[in-house]
């Protein structure tokens, strides 16, 4: 069997385009606080909430705009809720980082790992409540070192739980190198705890989309829980304004900021020996390195590799292209003039 | 008299602490980027880069000041100390009554607080009455860069734990990370004397549980800590255009608590106003009321605080968070008889 990339494509559009639109407003001051963007794990997302249906449940992580796009929320009130609109998805109370819609049974949190033992209440609820659907959790990689996190695949896997973990590893735990904080393999750490574990280029739709569909599938017959690693990109870094991709990418500017303390730092008179402390500068100045090399490369862009497979048929991709745009454009429209969805 | 932002303040007080005690460290997530100076300065054996695991490490720091050292341990915000309560609930505040006050943990847990930027309610809580209301945890909460630093070197000097909470609107260095994020498109309503300010040249410890007077008044009492103060100073210039006198009280400590400052000026004004921008059901501006009665005084009172879970939208935070108006409009009904 193979997924309708046609339509995923569409939905990683939508999902793209919709963020797109958030980070403008969160430039322009419009939208406040912090800003955590899903963009580069559109492949990642869809390959599996595309396998979703009624009854079935999402526990978000912070990034919790792309699942609850391609889920198919309502997009003028989602973008309402950050623009803190009284009628808001969540009446401005939440933002971006705690949305929660009752209708698709997904809720969202700030709290890193929070999203397991949530998973695991909600597929609980469904093995009691709705046999035959599924929950599924988002989290990333630097959450696989949180306690409730373990702990969840403990009771998912006791439990049975229609559970699929889905971690979405772009190596950076905020802005950590997360393999420097992370002993031995996630995989082989998981499967220590008996889950079914899949590891999946989480650039590749359809790859994810194959993966998803066999947790997916088990988890719907009662076979239990499956942990899915699925390697991606964050183009922003951990939120927008991320520090190391502010130094990554107006290096000048932001060193003449940086280096006077930094500077005190290694030469003053007072601290650890002057090797060691040259030893620290370089490997600060490696650590920013590490966490800017991957950004915005076209190779690890989902969107542009799907977009490869389908553009034989030129005209039916523009046209889906346009429909897309016009969707957003359309919401961001509403979602500004404070009205109501026509 | 060196002049400082408040994060920065804060940081020169810990360069010069651990260079005077190597056995201070510091122990994080992300440290190696939010706190590059001391990671530099001091390597990574001493400024230590931890996974997102504040169970693990905020534990282990408890060990760690049994057993000889002396950490700064970062839980990023206040709000993500729920992760990491067992052990400060059960652990770094007990140990010492458990071995027959025979075993310290002298402890620091540096944490962000405070809300005012739009980040929603569970990145900008306060907590501060939350964690006093354990026996056993000293909570200290600054107001400005001078007593940023003099009560860190305090909080590290003092012999059991201790949490030290960063207002993010005072920090120049959270505000930036949390609320601007390099943007020139947002504002916010920072106190310039609470966000930097006159430093002395060398740290010395600010006691614990001192209290400090920024204003006499004979016709009420403010009382408040971190930002609060700051609305509180602004309330009362405009409160003295009115003829009226109010006088202002930072706590600088929330735990222990300097009762004696509290019960002077409230016994001399007869009205006391607590600002407080923790939650207003069982915190701290119910215990300022007890304190103060269990004295047998006779007095009003009344308070301005956080009754919600903050919400995300700026308006609706701005309702609910103390203001200066709410303040002045809750000391002008105190007044009335």
């Amino acid at each position: 069997m193979k997924p309708d990339l046609w339509d995923i494509y569409r939905q990683m559009l939508r999902s793209r385009l919709f963020e797109e639109s958030v980070r403008d407003l969160w430039q322009e001051g419009k939208i406040s606080g912090e800003m955590h963007m899903g963009l580069g794990e559109e492949a990642v997302v869809a390959g599996i909430v595309t396998h979703l249906e009624d009854g079935d449940a999402m526990a978000l992580d912070h990034r919790g705009t792309p699942p609850l796009v391609i889920r198919g929320i309502d997009l003028v009130s989602l973008l309402k809720e950050m623009l803190g609109c009284p009628d808001g998805l969540c009446r401005g109370y939440g933002g971006h980082m705690h949305l929660f819609s009752p209708e698709f049974l997904a809720a969202s949190s700030g709290i890193v790992g929070a999203s397991g033992p949530l998973g695991a209440g909600f597929a609980l609820a469904s093995q009691l409540l709705r046999p035959g659907k599924i929950a599924v959790c988002f989290f990333g990689e630097g959450a696989v070192n949180q306690g409730m996190i373990l702990e969840s695949f403990n009771l998912a896997a006791i439990w049975k739980l229609p559970l699929i973990f889905v971690c979405k590893d772009n190596k950076l735990a905020i802005t950590t190198y997360s393999p420097s904080v992370t002993a031995g393999s996630v995989m082989e750490r998981v499967g220590g705890f008996g889950l079914p574990v899949f590891e999946v280029d989480g650039i590749d739709v359809e790859a994810v989309w194959q993966t998803a569909r066999e947790a997916v599938s088990r988890a719907r017959r009662g076979e239990g829980p499956a942990f899915i690693l699925a390697h991606c990109v964050h183009f922003e870094g951990h939120f927008l304004g991320d520090p190391y991709l502010r130094i990554g990418r107006h290096p000048l500017q932001q060193m003449k900021k940086l280096s006077p303390s930094l500077m005190k730092s290694a030469v003053s008179v007072k601290g650890e020996p002057f090797l060691t402390r040259l030893k620290g500068l370089g490997k600060a100045a490696s650590l920013i390195r590490q966490a800017v090399s991957d950004q915005k490369s076209r190779k690890f862009d989902p969107l542009y590799l799907c977009r490869l497979k389908l553009k034989g048929e030129k005209s039916r991709l523009e046209k889906i292209e346009g429909e897309v745009k016009s969707e957003i454009e359309k919401a961001v429209r509403l979602a500004l003039s404070g009205m109501d969805r026509e | 008299m060196r002049t400082m932002g408040f994060s920065e303040a804060i940081e020169d007080a810990l360069v010069q602490a651990m260079t005077d005690d190597p056995q201070i460290i510091v122990i994080g997530e992300d440290v190696q980027a939010l706190r590059m100076n001391l990671f530099v300065r001091f390597g990574e054996r001493r400024v230590r880069s931890a996974p997102i695991s504040e169970a693990a490490f905020v534990g282990a720091a408890v060990g760690a000041a049994m057993a000889g050292l002396k950490p700064v341990v970062e839980v990023m915000l206040v709000d993500f100390i729920g992760v990491a309560m067992d052990a400060l609930l059960n652990h770094a505040a007990k140990t010492w009554t458990f071995s027959g006050e025979k075993w310290n943990v002298p402890l620091v847990v540096r944490t962000a607080c405070g809300g005012g930027y739009g980040d929603g309610g569970q990145h900008e809580q306060s907590l501060w009455g939350w964690l006093a209301h354990i026996p056993g945890l000293s909570v200290v909460v600054p107001s400005n860069p001078a007593d940023a630093g003099g009560l860190m070197i305090s909080a590290i000097e003092h012999d059991s734990p201790v949490v030290y909470l960063e207002h993010k609107m005072l920090s120049e260095m959270w505000l930036d990370y949390m609320g601007i994020g390099d943007r020139k498109t947002v504002q916010f309503d920072v106190p310039p004397a609470g966000a930097s300010g006159p430093v002395p040249d060398r740290w010395k410890p600010l006691p614990l549980g001192k209290a400090s007077v920024f204003r006499k008044g004979n016709d009420l009492t403010l009382i408040s800590v971190g930002l609060g103060v700051h609305r509180c100073l602004q309330a009362a210039k405009i409160l003295e255009k009115r003829d009226i006198s109010a006088g202002v009280i930072d706590l600088r400590s929330v735990s222990p608590l300097d009762k004696e400052t509290v019960l002077e000026a409230v016994s001399k004004s007869g009205r006391l106003l607590v600002v407080d921008e923790d939650y207003k059901d069982f915190g701290l501006s119910g215990e300022l009321a007890a304190v103060a009665l269990e004295s047998g005084l006779f007095f009003k009172y009344a308070r301005v605080c956080t009754k919600e879970t903050i919400p995300y939208s700026r308006e609706l935070e701005d309702q609910t968070l103390p203001s200066t108006d709410r303040i002045i409009e809750a000391a002008c009904d105190l007044l009335k008889d």
